[in-house]
């Protein structure tokens, strides 16, 4: 087909200021990828237990001594894998979410699915009799049946999310009426988790409380394993659909202009989205405004443009997490505060200063 | 490449909008789709595109049925542009890039950055290219939305109400080079208008709804004031100046 414009011969200034563009975006990508790491090798580090730096390195290559082994792979690999893999995928499912509920605000416990997450531990623990109080010095409150929580948990947080997909099918995925939903459930699970509670003995509602803490050190490497799977698969995925979500962007009828099948982009999104928040409240508990933080921060700095967004979403999710968990292990040292505390109390106050500050462009 | 539309109905859950719809455009036309508001001409575009199913009646492209189409085979023959478009927070530049996503396959080549720009050029919009496309003014907003729907090198355009965010020297530039784009390289254009005058300007050919149905459809000979007065419900004079007409409410 012959076209009336002609591709630019002269005057290539907007390529080339397009590709500067570029460049800085993925340099900012390597930043965040390095700054990852080092905040990944410094967790390592940290902790109770005195191991120098040199005696971590030689035990992550396989040396060191049966103790330092421990330590480190037991207990500390497994939490900094954890907040790595958690931290992505739950900025990630927030970036995802705010794209398809065209809602700023949307983050993964938008949609009632923590709460659904909550209620089932509850019940796991309250009505299962999973957890109890354990006397002896070092956690105060202990769940003598993990698994048990976690599959609650799991069960019901899917059931939230298939609930949602089907109350969304309904009215023919209209972003409006999913958050309604969300709302709807979450109010739903809660009454149930506060009924469950009014209910249960004292020790039974610490267990309950102390689980929605979230709290990187639950996961072994069994978890971590299934989180990391689930994650990386929905990430790759999500890599995969970068161009739709620039087109949903903007607007669902631009979208389908450019030959976007929006409500199947909207359906996938939501529901993987979902499920890696799913995944991470029922193994992890509850970890707020990670959802929130990373993609907004991300979106400022480097606009809407889901090439860049979604793996510098994941990286910042990382990086907050981390830097949140070292936070944890070293503010009231050598107790250790619930990670999902040390995020809530200090996002709240930081997405609030990042309105305040300033909306490039729209929020 | 011919787009045609056969007996196409279309009803917003149960109640009718359009009724047994029929026309053609061929390649180098530019149609004006001309009614009252709400008489169904954003509807039809829509129809036309596939962002609305229409629930009877077909409608081909270069001889293919849109319904058999996948998503992106369809936007490389027809592009669309909304009446107002709400943009993603990025550049001009990516903005109109966008327009190349049916055809990118990983990721946008040497020759999509060209025609992007090439289009920046056309509608003098390069010193903008690097600007936050939610910092323009409406009417410049409007021509990036014109310039991404021209970058995705459609056989036939849909514009709705192109015109009716700029001033009047952007609403005579953005007709003529939309009318030039389409004469140069063998596009359709179809156009929502309610200036009938910009419209007899810009159009050689007008199909005038009335009632969800067609009540005229052809040359500029079907713009007098009596059919004027039956869709329009007022009475106007036409006169001829300067070898065209014009539309003078009385
Ligand atoms: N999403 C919708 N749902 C229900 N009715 C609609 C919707 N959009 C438009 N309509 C109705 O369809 C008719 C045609 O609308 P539209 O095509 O926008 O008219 P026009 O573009 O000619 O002004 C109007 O009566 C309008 O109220
Ligand atoms: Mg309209």
């Amino acid at each position: 087909m012959s076209q009336g414009y002609k591709a630019a011969s002269s005057g290539l200034g907007g390529i080339e200021a397009y590709h500067r563009h570029i460049r800085f975006k993925g340099l900012l990508l390597c930043a965040l990828a390095v700054l990852t790491f080092l905040l990944a090798l410094i967790c390592v580090n940290a902790g109770t237990a005195k191991i120098n730096p040199m005696q971590v390195l030689k035990t992550i290559l396989g040396g060191g001594g049966e103790k330092d082994y421990i330590v480190i792979w037991r207990i500390r690999m497994p939490r900094v894998v954890s907040a790595l893999v958690a931290g992505a995928g739950l900025s990630v499912a927030g970036c995802v979410m705010q794209n398809t509920l065209k809602n700023p605000l949307a983050s993964p416990s938008t949609l009632g699915i923590s709460s659904a997450a909550t209620f089932g531990a509850n019940i796991a623990i309250i009505a299962f009799g999973a957890g109890t109080i354990l006397s002896t010095a070092g956690d105060p409150v202990s769940i003598n049946n993990p698994y048990l929580v976690t599959v609650c948990a799991f069960i019901c947080s899917m059931g939230a999310v298939l609930i949602i997909l089907f109350l969304a099918r309904l009215r023919g995925f209209s972003p409006e009426s999913i958050v309604l939903a969300g709302v709807a459930l979450s109010s739903i699970f809660g009454a149930g988790t506060t009924l469950l509670q009014y209910f249960a003995p004292d020790i039974l509602i610490a267990a309950a409380i102390f689980w929605t803490f979230g709290d990187l050190a639950r996961a072994s490497w069994n978890e971590v394993l299934i989180m990391s799977v689930t994650v990386a698969g929905c990430l790759i995925f999500f890599f995969f659909q970068r161009w739709n979500y620039n087109a949903l962007s903007n607007g669902e009828e631009t979208a389908k202009g450019l030959g976007v099948n929006a409500q199947r982009v909207r359906f996938w999104g939501l529901l993987l989205s979902s499920l890696i928040t799913a995944v991470t409240v029922s193994f992890l508990g509850m970890i707020g405004f990670i959802g929130l933080l990373g993609p907004q921060i991300m979106r400022r700095i480097i606009g809407d443009d889901h090439r860049f967004l979604i793996p510098a979403s994941a990286l910042a999710g990382s990086i907050i997490l981390l830097a949140a968990d070292t936070l944890a292990r070293v503010v009231i040292s050598p107790a250790v505060l619930p990670v999902g505390a040390v995020t809530s109390v200090f996002g709240g106050p930081m997405f609030l200063y990042m309105l305040i500050r300033g909306r490039r462009g729209r929020a | 490449m011919k787009l045609e539309v056969q007996g196409l109905c279309f009803g917003y859950s149960g109640r009718r909008v359009l009724n047994n719809i029929s026309f053609s455009v061929a390649s180098g036309d530019c149609a004006a789709i001309l009614g009252t508001n709400g008489v169904g001409k954003s509807t039809l575009l829509k129809c036309l595109n596939r962002i609305l199913r229409c629930q009877e009646g077909r409608i081909c492209i270069g001889g293919a049925d849109i319904r058999g189409l996948d998503g992106n085979e369809l936007a490389r023959r027809i592009g669309y542009v909304a009446q107002t478009s709400r943009f993603a927070d990025t550049t001009v530049f990516d903005a109109v890039l966008l327009g190349r996503k049916p055809y990118i396959k990983w990721d946008a080549t040497r020759r999509d950055l060209e025609l992007a720009q090439g289009v920046l050029e056309r509608l003098s919009l390069s010193e903008y290219a690097m600007r936050s496309v939610n910092e323009l003014s409406g009417g410049e907003m409007q021509k990036v939305a014109i310039a991404r729907a021209l970058a995705q090198q459609p056989d036939v355009l849909l514009f709705d109400e192109p015109t009716s965010n700029l001033d009047l020297k952007n609403q005579l530039e953005v007709i003529r080079i939309i009318r030039e784009i389409v004469r140069e390289s063998d596009m359709a254009a179809i156009v929502t208008m309610h200036d009938l005058n910009l419209a007899l300007r810009f159009a050689g050919k007008f199909i005038m709804l009335r009632n969800g149905e067609i009540y005229a459809a052809g040359g500029p000979e079907i713009l007098t004031a009596e059919s004027i007065r039956d869709v329009y419900g007022v009475d106007v004079a036409i006169e001829a100046y300067g070898g065209s007409k014009v539309v003078i409410p009385r």
